[in-house]
Order: C-alpha cells, then structure tokens, then sequence
C-alpha cells in the first residue's frame, strides 16, 4: 500500500517504540516499514484501500487504509500513537480503550473505517501546556499501577465512568471498572485514585 | 482476518438490499454479514471462525433517538439502541427491572457502550472448541465435523436442550429476559417485515448446530415489543459465575412475578448458562402458579425446570447449581415491591 506511507510521510517522530522496533529487527528492514505495516496477522486483502478520516484528539488525520484496520491498530500503528495499548485484541481486557463521541469503547473490536464521531486518546487528555489531567495526576498519587500496561486503558476508563455517574461507591466503581484487567492486581489504588479525582473530573 | 468488502449502509432498507444472498448458507455462515457494535463479528473474524467476504456496517444506526418507547401494550425497544442505552434507561430499570439487570450484568461498560440489542441475541457461543480452530471437530464452525467438547473440558456447557451433536451454552443474559417476559421480535427482509415470538428465533442444535435461529440472512432484526404485564416490575435477573463481573454465567434465571398475598397468579422463569437456547422453564412456572411462594415450592418449581438433564462429565455439577440459582432468583423476587 503505497498510498499509506504517503499518508504517513508527515510521520517523522522517532519514539521510543520506532528505536526498540529498529533494533530488534533486522537493519535492512527500512523504518517507515513500522509505521506503514499494515494490520499485523492480516493476510492479503481482497478489497482495494479505503480513505478516512479521523479525528483524532482535536485533529483531522485522513489515513489510507485496508477495510480490516481495527482503531487500535489505525492509532498505534499508522498515528504513531502507542499510548493506547493491545493487550487480548479480543474484547477481554480494557487495555485499548478509548473515547469515541465521548463515550469509552474498545479499540480493537471497532473498525477504523465505521467511525463517525471524534476520537480522544490517552495521549490527548492533559492540557496543551502539559499539566496532567487530574485522573492521570491521581493515578501516580495513589500510586495505582505497576508496569503500567493497563494504565492508558484504566485512565480512559476511569474518565468515562466518573463522567457516567457510576463512580458513587466503591463498588460500584469497581463494577463499572470491571472491563479494565490489570495484571498487577493494582485495583485498590485504582479505585483510590478514582474517588481523589471524582469531583475534579465531573467539573473539568 | 481475511480481506472483505466494506459497504456502509444508509437505512435498513439500505442495509437488507446490501444483504441479499446469493448463498443458502445459514446467517451463521453467510458471506455477508451486517456489523452492529462488532464486539461479536470482528472477533470471531479475527479468530478466523467467521469469513464475511462482505461487511454491511450498520453501527451508524445507533443513537438514534427513538430507539425506546412505552404505551399501554408494553417496551418497544429498536433493535440499534446499545446495550448501555437500555440498561441506563430510568423507565427501563423501574418498569422492567428484570431487562436492565440481565444487561447491567453483562459484558463491560465499554462493550455495553458498544453492543446493539440486536446484535447481542446473536451473539455465539463462547465454547472453547468453538473458538479455537486448531480443534477441527465442531459441528458448530464446520457442518459434520464432529463435536470436541462431548469428551473434552465441558465445564461451561449446556444440560438442557442439547443434542448429541453440539452441547454449547447459549451465552446471552438479556435474550432470558425477553423470552420470560414473553416478548415479540420484529424481522425486516426484501419480501417486507415479519414478527415472530422471540422464544421460536432459537433453535437447538439437533442435527444442525449451525443454524441458531430462525432468520434468513438477508434479515435484519429491527426490534424487540415487550408486553405489559402485573409481573414486570417484580422481577430480576440472577446470574452466578466464576467471577463476580465482566464473565459468562454458569448458570442464571429470569424471574417476573405476579404475587397475591404470597400466592403465584403467574410466574415467568428463564433460564441461562445452562442452555443450548434462551430456555424458558414451563413446567417451573405451572409447578408454583396458584401455590404460595415458599421455599419448598420454590425448590419443587426448581426441580421440574431440571427434569430432564443431559450432563457431561465437567459439567455435572450444573443442574444442582441451576436448581438453587432458581430458588435463590425466586425467593428474592418475591421480596421485590410491585
Ligand atoms: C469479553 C466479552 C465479554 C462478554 N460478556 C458478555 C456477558 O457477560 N453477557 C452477554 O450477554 N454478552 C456478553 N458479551 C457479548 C456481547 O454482549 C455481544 O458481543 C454483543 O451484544 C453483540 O452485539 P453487537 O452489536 O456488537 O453485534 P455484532 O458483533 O455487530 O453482530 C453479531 C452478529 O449479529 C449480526 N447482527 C447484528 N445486528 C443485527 C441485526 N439488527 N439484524 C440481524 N443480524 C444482526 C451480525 O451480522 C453478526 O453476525 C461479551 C463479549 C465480549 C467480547
Ligand atoms: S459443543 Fe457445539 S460449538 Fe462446542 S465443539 Fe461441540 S459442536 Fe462445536
Ligand atoms: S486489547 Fe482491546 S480489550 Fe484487550
Ligand atoms: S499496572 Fe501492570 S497490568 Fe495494570
């Protein structure tokens, strides 16, 4: 898919992801391949590329892509945006979740190309001049992870469910939070960090 | 997943028009499939188990907003509204409890945010052999196959309604609380609309474990009509499973009562997690209508709805497990303000 690197050629951020990807691969394999790569697994597809645009955090991206690309894969491998993160790529973790039209969805089990309504990321939830959202300032307060792998996830999930209105007990909480794993087994903090940032998040 | 055609449909005439088969396989493994929340489709698709060479996107549908509505005949529910929308309902949750709880109980807030009505009651089985195309015995995924689970781990399956072809679970909680409240289905397709009883959209699996339900693939399901009736504010959905949120029942019942001075005028009973299909217990509703709601006529309801079993193995203890889900469901319910 030519078109796609195209697309993508305003990409010229070198992460920490597009190091490790580099060295661990062969050298010969030229960067762009970890941007441009298309849906991992995916065999060879019998539909042409299709154009979309998303709104991704406030900002109109127009991607070239195959029809299969799940948003996940749209934000992680063609947006560059890695924060979100694939955990199962089945629906049974949390670890992709984002916010579409405001509402928190799983990235991985919604198509790129079926969205109609703005999308906001981990990435796009402290403010432009780089002050923590008050959930993320209240994870690391309450100290409510430990690799961290599911944080992005629990993050937006958190958000949402504040602005829900289901964060009125702990257990409710941790119901409405139940869609969200966490290896770590870090669920009291997070539930702690949820009542700190409760009333600064139904506000903001 | 394998490469497909993605057509976006305006209406759901639009929708059935894009639908129209040239195959006559069953919707289960037609070519075209309609994509709703997806939280069904695209992962089976990833898993390799379904093979759309079409994807007709009908998720557009959702949020519209007059998916819900009430009059005197009862809850009309469109067929698009999201499984969220329905169970955060306010009219929904004091009229029809038993229909927001079998939601609220189910899935994620993000895949509740997600799922549509309509795609929710077809959803498939969670049988691991099912899901899992390394086994190639299953009827289910592959007609004549075979079935892996009748001597593997069949914890998690079926003891009613099965067949010595296919004993997966149907895995659904709301599709229990339709057919206890003896809801209507209403069906679109090219020849006009069609309304059925909700409890006949399900087939057992007997010699064809991969047709699951009456509709035809180039229908679209468009709603759900939901009776009044005096047993849909005392009602609840119990679900009882190896973890407290976000899994599958084990075992589940459906209750809607009609209680005079602790006499049964009429209960409604459906069980789940223990069933090949949404499973409405009769004999359980005839065993207490007239009698007093006690706990020995609870347990005896409980045995009738058991009756005939068919166990497994792993699955053994499931019966005993249904029968004092069921009686737990009951006696709660009775204590449920009408
Ligand atoms: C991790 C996980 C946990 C879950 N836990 C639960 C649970 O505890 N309880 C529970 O009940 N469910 C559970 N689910 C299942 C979930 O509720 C269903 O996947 C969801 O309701 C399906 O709805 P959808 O709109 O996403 O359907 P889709 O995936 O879009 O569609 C499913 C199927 O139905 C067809 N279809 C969709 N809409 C229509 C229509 N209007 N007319 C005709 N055909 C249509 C599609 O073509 C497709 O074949 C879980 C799912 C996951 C991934
Ligand atoms: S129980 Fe049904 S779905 Fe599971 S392996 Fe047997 S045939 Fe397949
Ligand atoms: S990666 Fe989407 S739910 Fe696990
Ligand atoms: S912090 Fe490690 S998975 Fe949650």
């Amino acid at each position: 898919m030519p078109n796609a690197h195209d697309a993508l050629s305003s990409f010229s951020v070198i992460t920490r992801r597009t190091i490790l990807s580099s060295t661990a691969a062969a050298s010969a394999v030229p960067l762009t391949m970890t941007r441009g790569q298309a849906t991992p697994n995916a065999e060879p597809s019998a539909a042409p590329p299709l154009s979309v645009d998303l709104v991704v955090n406030n900002r109109t991206e127009r991607l070239i892509i195959d029809s299969r690309t799940t948003l996940l894969d749209a934000l992680r491998e063609h947006l560059n945006l890695t924060g979100t993160k694939k955990g199962c790529d089945h629906g049974q973790c949390g670890a992709c979740t984002v916010h579409v039209g405001g509402k928190r969805v799983l990235s991985c089990l919604t198509l790129a190309v079926s969205i109609r309504e703005p999308i906001a990321t981990i990435e796009g939830l402290a403010k432009q001049d780089g002050s923590l959202h008050p959930m993320q300032q209240a994870f690391i307060d309450q100290d409510a992870f430990q690799c961290g792998y599911c944080t992005p996830g629990q993050i937006m999930s958190a958000v949402a469910c504040v602005k829900e209105g289901h964060a009125g007990s702990d257990a409710e909480i941790r119901e409405y939070m139940s869609g969200n794993l966490c290896r770590c087994a870090a669920y009291p903090h997070i539930v702690a960090a949820i009542k700190q940032a409760k009333s600064a998040t139904e506000s903001g | 997943m394998r490469g497909f055609e993605y057509v976006r449909a305006a209406d759901p005439a639009d929708a059935i028009h894009a639908a129209r088969q040239t195959s006559s396989a069953p919707p289960t493994l037609a070519p075209t499939q309609f994509l709703a929340g997806g939280t069904t489709l695209l992962d089976l698709m990833k898993l390799d188990i379904m093979r759309p060479t079409r994807v007709v996107d009908i998720s557009g549908f959702r949020n519209r907003t007059d998916g819900i509505a009430f009059d005197r005949q009862g809850l009309h529910l469109g067929a698009f509204v999201t499984m969220a929308e329905a169970a955060d309902h306010p009219d929904i949750r004091r009229d029809y409890p038993i229909i927001a709880q079998s939601l609220d109980l189910a899935a994620s807030a993000q895949i509740r945010n997600m799922a549509t009505l309509g795609g929710n009651v077809l959803q498939r089985t969670r049988c691991s052999y099912f899901r899992d195309t390394s086994w190639q015995a299953c009827n289910k995924r592959s007609p004549g196959s075979g079935c892996a689970a009748l001597r593997g781990l069949n914890r998690k399956h079926a003891v009613l309604g099965t067949s010595e072809n296919c004993i997966a679970t149907y895995p659904g909680d709301f599709a229990q609380a339709l057919v206890a409240l003896g809801a209507d289905i209403e069906i679109a397709g090219p020849s006009g609309a069609r309304r059925v009883k909700f409890e006949d959209l399900h087939v057992a699996p007997d010699a064809h474990p991969e047709i699951e339900t009456i509709l035809n693939p180039d229908e679209l399901i468009t709603g759900f009509a939901v009776p009044a009736g005096p047993w849909t504010r005392r009602s609840l959905y119990l679900k009882v499973r190896d973890r407290e949120s976000y899994e599958f029942a084990l075992a589940s019942a459906a209750v809607a009562l009609d209680l005079h001075d602790g006499v049964v005028n009429e209960a409604r009973i459906a069980l789940g997690g223990v069933a090949t299909k949404p499973w409405r217990a009769r004999e359980a509703e005839a065993a207490l209508k007239g009698r007093a709601l006690s706990e020995a006529n609870a347990r005896q309801a409980a045995e009738a709805a058991f009756a005939t079993t068919k166990t497994h193995g792993h699955n053994d203890y499931k019966p005993e497990l249904g029968r004092r889900t069921l009686v737990r469901a009951l006696m709660q319910a009775a204590t449920v303000e009408a």
